[in-house]
C-alpha cells in the first residue's frame, strides 16, 4: 500500500499546458471515479488550481502506477501523453506525503506563504470526500496536511508580511490611521492599478471612494464599481481637504499635487493625517510634500522595496517550516506503518477469543447445575489467560510500528498459524 | 534600614527591568511571546510596590511622601497605576516598554538615597499635604506616561517618513492610536495638575499664610502648567495633534521634571525636602 502522487506545477509546466490539464470543477467527481477505476487506485483525490494539476492516490501496485496515472490525464484531457509527460513530477510514500505537506502549507506555491492554496485543496478534499472516493488513508493525510499548514502558519512568520504593492499600502495606512473603517480614499486617474490598490482598501471597511479622471465617463465607470462618487479633473483639488487616503495614477508629465494644495488641505482639517501613494511614472506628487507634518507620501519604489524585503524574509521563515514538515512527515510514516500491524493484533485476538468460547461451552457443558455467578468467574478466568498471554506478544508487535517492514508481523502470523488469506 | 520595605521595593524594581527587558525583546527580537511578559510584570512590580508603599506609610504613621526617597518612590508607583489605567481603556501595546525605564529610574534613585523616615516639621502637619501631593504626583504621572507615548510617536512617524517599514515599526503601534493616547493623558493629567496646584495654594495659605509667595516650586510649577493648558488649547482648538503635541509632551514632561526634582535639588526654597 503506498500514496502516490502525479502532477505538474508552475515550476515544470508552463501555463499552456497547465490549462490543458486542468479539471473542472463540476466535472471532478466523474473524473475521480474514473481516475480510480482507471490507475486502480483505492482512494483518490485531484488538486486543480491554477499553478498545479495533481493526482494524488492509494495505490497497491507502484510498478504500473506511474504510467496508468499518465494515461488516465491523456485519455480524460483527449491530448497526447508526450505532450506533458516530461513535465511532471511523480512522487510515492514519504516524497508524496512530503510534496503534500508543502503544497498545504504553501512552501510548493508561487509565492511563498500565500494562504490561497489551503483553501483549493481544502475544497478538493470536499469534493472528493463528498464522492467517496477519499477513505482511511487519504482522510487522515488530508486533515495532517491541514494541521501541519496552520502550524505553520502561526508558528512561524511565512505569511506575516505584505508581498504585494496594494498591500504593502494596506498595512502602512493601517500604520498610520490604526483602524480603516470610516476612511474616504480618492483615486486620481482611473488606471488599473489605481483600481486594484483601491479595492484592497475597500475590502478593510473604507467608508467612500471619490474618483477623478481627465475623461470623467471612465471616473463614473470606476466610481459606480466603488459605489462612490465621480469628481471632474479639474476640481479635485477642492476636495483634498476630504479624504484621507489619496491614490494617484495619471500619465501626467508634471506633478498634479504639491505643498501648496496640502497646505492648504491640512489646515481645512485641522491636520488630520493624509496618506498619499504615487503608484505613477513619472510621478504625480511632488515628492518634497513629505517633508510636510502629517502627511506621508510613498511612491512604488518605496513599496516595492519592502515587498523585496519580505519576500527575502519568507524563504528565511520558509526554512524553518520545512523542518516543521519533516517531523510531520516522519510521525505520518509511523501512522502507515502501524496500519500494518493492526490486522495482524485483530487476528490474534480474534483466534483466542474462538478458542476460549470453545473451550468454555465444551467445558460447562459438563456442569449443568452451576449457577450463573459461578459460569461468569470462569468465563472471566479463561478471558484473562487469554489476554495475559496475548499481551507481550501484541506490545512487541506495537513497539516495531516504526521500522516500516513487517518481518515480525509475518513470523508471529506463522507462530500463530493465522491464514494469509483471511 | 527595613529589611522587609527595601525587599518589597527592590523586588518592584525587578520587575520593572523585567518588563523592559521583555519589552525590547518583543520590539528588537521580534518575538511576540514577550509581549504578555512585558505587560504583565508590570502588574506584579505594581503590587509590590504598593505593599511597600502601605508598609512605610504604616511605619510613618502617616502618607508617606514627606522626603526625596518616598516622593521618588511615590512617583514611580503612580506611574506605574497610571500606566495599567490607560493601558485598560486604551490598548497600546509596548507603550509599557516605554514606561518602564522611567519606572525603573525613579525606584531605583529611590532605592540608593537615604530611607530615614524624617519626622514631619508641625508646620507641614496637614489634611492638605497628602492632598496636594496626590493630586500633583498623580497628575504628573498621566503626563508622564504620555510623553512615553510621545517617544513612541515620534519614534514611528520617524521611521514612516524615513520609509524605514520594517523591523521595530511593525511593533509600535499605529500613530493615531499614539495620538490618541497622548490626547487621554493630556486630559487625565492636566486637570489633575490644576486642581494640585489650586490645593497646594489653599494648604500655603493656612501654613504660610499666602496663596503665592513665587518660591521656584511655584513659579515652575507655573511654567509647566502654561505649558500643558497651551498644549491642551491648541488640540482643541487649532487642531495641534501628532508630531507638535509629541514634542510640546516631552518638553512639558521636561518642565516636570525640574519642578519636581531640579527645583529641590538645585535652588531653595520653601518646598525644600527635609534632610
Amino acid at each position: 500500500m503506498h500514496i502516490v502522487t502525479l502532477g505538474l506545477n508552475h515550476q515544470t509546466a508552463p501555463v499552456e499546458t497547465r490549462e490543458r490539464l486542468a479539471f473542472n470543477s463540476e466535472a471532478l467527481p466523474a473524473a475521480l471515479h474514473q481516475l480510480k477505476e482507471e490507475a486502480e487506485l483505492s482512494e483518490g483525490l485531484i488538486l486543480s488550481t491554477c499553478n498545479r494539476v495533481e493526482l494524488c492516490g492509494i495505490s497497491q501496485d507502484l510498478d504500473q502506477c506511474r504510467d496508468k496515472l499518465i494515461n488516465f490525464l491523456a485519455q480524460y484531457h483527449q491530448i497526447p501523453a508526450d505532450s506533458f509527460a516530461d513535465k511532471l513530477y511523480f512522487h510515492t510514500d514519504s516524497d508524496a506525503i512530503r510534496h503534500g505537506f508543502r503544497v498545504a502549507s504553501s512552501l510548493d506555491s508561487m509565492v511563498v506563504g500565500e494562504p490561497q492554496i489551503l483553501g483549493q485543496l481544502k475544497d478538493a478534499f470536499f469534493i472528493a470526500s463528498e464522492s467517496c472516493s477519499t477513505g482511511l488513508i487519504l482522510n487522515r493525510f488530508m486533515h495532517r496536511s491541514f494541521f501541519i499548514a496552520k502550524e505553520i502558519r502561526t508558528k512561524t512568520k511565512i505569511a506575516s508580511c505584505a508581498v504585494s504593492v496594494s498591500f504593502a499600502a494596506v498595512e502602512l495606512a493601517k500604520k498610520i490611521f490604526g483602524d480603516l473603517k470610516g476612511m474616504k480614499v480618492m483615486l486620481i486617474g482611473a488606471g488599473e492599478m489605481c483600481e486594484l490598490a483601491a479595492r484592497h482598501f475597500v475590502n478593510q471597511g473604507i467608508e467612500q471612494v471619490l474618483v477623478t479622471n481627465r475623461t470623467l465617463n471612465r471616473a463614473q465607470e470606476l466610481a459606480e464599481e466603488f459605489s462612490g462618487i465621480a469628481l471632474p479633473f479639474d476640481k479635485f483639488r477642492q476636495h483634498l481637504d476630504q479624504v484621507d487616503i489619496i491614490l494617484s495614477s495619471t500619465g501626467s508629465p508634471d506633478y498634479l499635487i504639491g505643498p501648496p494644495e496640502l497646505t492648504q488641505a491640512l489646515k481645512k482639517r485641522r491636520n488630520r493625517p493624509i496618506f498619499l501613494i504615487d503608484i505613477a511614472v513619472p510621478r504625480d506628487i511632488d515628492p518634497t510634500v513629505n517633508e510636510l507634518d502629517n502627511i506621508y507620501l510613498y511612491d512604488v519604489d518605496d513599496l516595492q522595496e519592502t515587498v523585496t524585503e519580505n519576500l527575502d524574509q519568507r524563504q528565511q521563515e520558509a526554512q524553518r517550516a520545512e523542518a516543521m514538515v519533516d517531523l510531520e512527515v516522519d510521525k505520518f510514516e509511523q501512522w502507515i506503518a502501524s496500519l500494518a500491524v493492526t490486522p495482524t493484533i485483530k487476528e490474534l485476538r480474534e483466534q483466542v477469543r474462538k478458542i476460549s468460547e470453545q473451550e468454555l461451552s465444551k467445558t460447562l457443558a459438563g456442569f449443568p447445575d452451576m449457577d450463573a455467578k459461578e459460569r461468569r468467574r470462569i468465563e472471566a478466568m479463561v478471558n484473562a489467560i487469554g489476554n495475559k498471554f496475548l499481551h507481550h506478544p501484541i506490545n512487541y508487535l506495537k513497539s516495531q510500528d516504526g521500522c516500516g517492514e513487517s518481518m515480525p508481523a509475518t513470523t508471529i502470523r506463522k507462530i500463530f498459524h493465522l491464514t494469509e488469506n483471511e | 534600614m527595613d529589611i522587609i520595605y527595601t525587599t518589597l521595593l527592590g523586588g518592584a524594581l525587578t520587575l520593572y527591568t523585567l518588563c523592559m527587558v521583555a519589552g525590547f525583546v518583543y520590539l528588537f527580537r521580534l518575538k511576540s511571546k514577550a509581549l504578555p511578559w512585558s505587560r504583565n510584570s508590570i502588574l506584579a512590580g505594581f503590587v509590590f510596590h504598593l505593599l511597600a508603599f502601605l508598609w512605610r506609610c504604616g511605619q510613618a504613621q502617616t502618607l508617606a511622601v514627606t522626603n526625596l526617597h518616598e516622593s521618588l518612590s511615590f512617583f514611580a508607583l503612580l506611574l506605574a497605576l497610571a500606566f495599567l489605567l490607560v493601558s485598560r481603556k486604551n490598548k497600546v501595546p509596548t507603550l509599557g516598554t516605554f514606561t518602564s525605564p522611567l519606572l525603573i529610574i525613579f525606584t531605583l534613585w529611590a532605592l540608593i538615597t537615604p530611607h530615614t523616615i524624617t519626622p514631619q516639621p508641625p508646620i507641614l502637619k496637614s489634611f492638605w499635604l497628602p492632598l496636594h501631593v496626590l493630586l500633583s504626583f498623580a497628575g504628573n504621572a498621566f503626563l508622564a506616561l504620555g510623553c512615553g507615548g510621545a517617544v513612541m510617536y515620534l519614534l514611528q512617524e520617524r521611521l514612516i517618513k524615513k520609509k524605514k517599514i520594517k523591523g521595530i515599526f511593525r511593533k509600535l503601534p499605529a500613530l493615531q492610536r499614539l495620538d490618541e493616547l497622548n490626547y487621554l493623558c493630556l486630559r487625565l493629567g492636566f486637570p489633575l495638575l490644576t486642581l494640585g496646584i489650586i490645593s497646594g495654594s489653599v494648604w500655603a495659605s493656612y501654613a504660610w499664610g499666602a496663596h503665592w509667595s513665587w518660591d521656584p516650586k511655584e513659579t515652575w510649577s507655573l511654567i509647566t502648567w502654561l505649558l500643558f493648558a497651551a498644549l491642551l488649547h491648541g488640540r482643541m482648538n487649532s487642531g495641534w495633534r501628532g508630531r507638535k503635541a509629541s514634542l510640546l509632551t516631552i518638553i512639558g514632561f521636561a518642565a516636570i521634571m525640574f519642578t519636581f526634582l531640579g527645583v529641590n535639588l538645585l535652588l531653595s526654597g520653601l518646598h525644600s525636602y527635609v534632610h
